[in-house]
């Protein structure tokens, strides 16, 4: 029974969501609204589930001193100062326990979660991501060697699209005739990417729309079981 | 060693050295290099200028701060154009952060727009969870899915929210979008099903995959893509900013690494052929 029932319930929903979207009328259509709003209900639930759990990850791997476990503290402290400071005093548009709290505001110009967030999170956020552009670089370097005909290729398409893509390659062949329009880099990037990459995009959407259609057909026809839990 | 086998081995710390530098000169000392309009921006640009004016418009904040300084000043761009011609902004977030970023986005804008009120010419319905989910259920019932505003406020009291039921009402969607949920899940649902024009800006390395959008069914009307494209819709709206700013130090990035790919592949020719 434990394997039965959730099996049902993926099938009789499964099925309702399916039928629903080719006669979206009465019984169908309102039951696939009602599901959409569960659904909704549900993920809201998740998100707690997912703070919860990410406080007993931590604490795990702090109380078992698992290598670098000092770091494990600081993002829980961080978790916890973003926490009270959303409880008691909110943000922009939403009060918190201790309401608007003007004398902060006055303070800091915003509420101590909106001035953490802006001041620490955003920066530090952007200086991350921001750091992939010199890994960029040094891969950029030892990668694209013409070591054979296809490296060849993908070495001059990146960098006709690199420089297509910036206002340097437009300043560079801003000199060519209307008559040699296509030779214009960014125009020579536009064709790059419209042509010849979306005509493999497409393919791999395709495949990969294919093998949603397969993957979904198993889990609600009951095929595929490893959600379960188990094999 | 011989200079050509140094070539292709220089050390990676004067590569990060050679890219900050190519970064942070730019940003000081403006270059003010031509940013020329493509196709696909100036399509998001037509599409926000031909839409009625005191229409109402759904633009998704679907980013978080790692991505702000390629998406923001899209949607601060966007926003000041919509605004101008008088539409009705109706703001939501598929991602946790999007909530924050779309207030902030607004701080910047509105001290050009004083007559501009929150409630009436535009909102912030917040977050919700569910991705695609959230879209079709808007797509059935909106007020049902965003109850209340950002800041808990039933969404009855804000005359912007007045009859807006579902996507009928709507003139267009504008997703600006990092990843997924985004662009593709309001394309899917908001076009595809519902008919209704979409458009929207992403991350440059997320614009091959949106790129098969932009086709004649015109799935997405036009794409806004990177910090370029953020900077020709800039110019479109005659509003340099910081993506044109920022343009002069990805352009120097971008041929610092093309010259280093040049140099590495010299020193790979020749020491191919001296062995």
């Amino acid at each position: 029974m434990r394997r039965q029932i959730p099996l049902f319930i993926t099938f009789f929903i499964g099925t309702i969501i399916l039928v629903s979207e080719f006669i979206p009328h009465k019984p169908f259509g309102n039951i696939s609204t009602t599901l959409g709003g569960w659904f909704l209900i549900i993920s809201g639930f998740a998100i707690i589930l997912g703070q919860l759990n990410l406080f007993k990850v931590n604490l795990t791997k702090i109380s078992r001193k698992a290598p670098n476990w000092q770091y494990y503290i600081i993002s829980l402290v961080c978790f916890l100062i973003m926490l009270v400071c959303g409880i008691l005093w909110g943000t922009l548009r939403q009060p918190g326990l201790l309401y608007n709290s003007e004398g902060l505001v006055a303070f800091f110009g915003l509420k101590p979660f909106d001035y953490i967030f802006k001041y620490l999170f955003e920066n530090l956020s952007a200086t991350m991501f921001s750091l992939l552009a010199f890994f960029m670089a040094s891969a950029s370097y030892r990668a694209f060697r013409a070591r054979n005909a296809e490296s060849t290729l993908l070495l001059v398409a990146a960098v006709l699209v690199m420089l297509g893509r910036t206002t340097i390659g437009s300043t560079l062949t801003g000199w060519i005739p209307d008559s040699l329009t296509y030779l214009h880099l960014p125009n020579i990037a536009n064709f790059i990417m419209e042509y010849l990459n979306t005509a493999g995009q497409r393919a791999i959407m395709i495949c990969a729309g294919l093998g949603v259609i397969g993957s979904s057909l198993r889990i609600i026809l009951g095929i595929e079981r490893s959600y379960l839990g188990g094999r | 060693m011989s200079l050509f086998q140094k070539l292709i081995h220089i050390d990676r710390r004067i590569i990060f050295i050679l890219i900050f530098f190519g970064t942070a000169v730019p940003l000081l000392l403006v270059l003010n290099l031509p940013v020329e309009v493509t196709k696909n921006v100036k399509n998001v640009y037509k599409m926000v200028e031909e839409t009625p004016e005191g229409s109402p418009v759904i633009i998704s904040f679907d980013y978080d701060p790692s991505t702000k300084p390629e998406i923001q000043p899209m949607a601060v761009a966007i926003i000041q154009q919509s605004l101008r011609n008088k539409l009705k902004l109706i703001c939501i977030a598929l991602w946790p952060m999007g909530v924050q970023l779309c207030n902030e986005a607004f701080e910047q804008v509105l001290p050009l727009f004083p007559e501009v009120k929150y409630g009436i010419d535009y909102v912030n319905l917040g977050y919700k969870a569910g991705g695609m989910v959230t879209i079709n259920h808007m797509a059935k019932d909106l007020p049902s899915t965003f109850p209340t505003d950002a800041g808990g406020i039933p969404i009855d009291e804000f005359p912007i929210m007045k009859g807006i039921n579902n996507f009928s009402k709507i003139g267009f969607v504008v997703g600006l979008s990092a990843g997924d949920p985004g662009l593709k899940q309001w394309v899917m649902v908001v076009h595809d099903a519902y008919g209704r024009p979409v458009a929207g800006g992403s991350t440059a390395v997320q614009v091959p995959y949106l790129l098969p959008y932009v086709n004649e069914q015109q799935q997405l009307t036009g794409l806004v893509g990177g910090l370029k494209g953020a900077a020709e819709y800039e110019k479109l709206i005659n509003q340099p900013g910081f993506a044109t700013k920022g343009m002069d130090a990805q352009s120097v990035a971008h041929l610092i690494i093309i010259l280093l790919i040049v140099i590495g592949n010299v020193g790979f020719f020749i020491t191919k052929r001296t062995k």
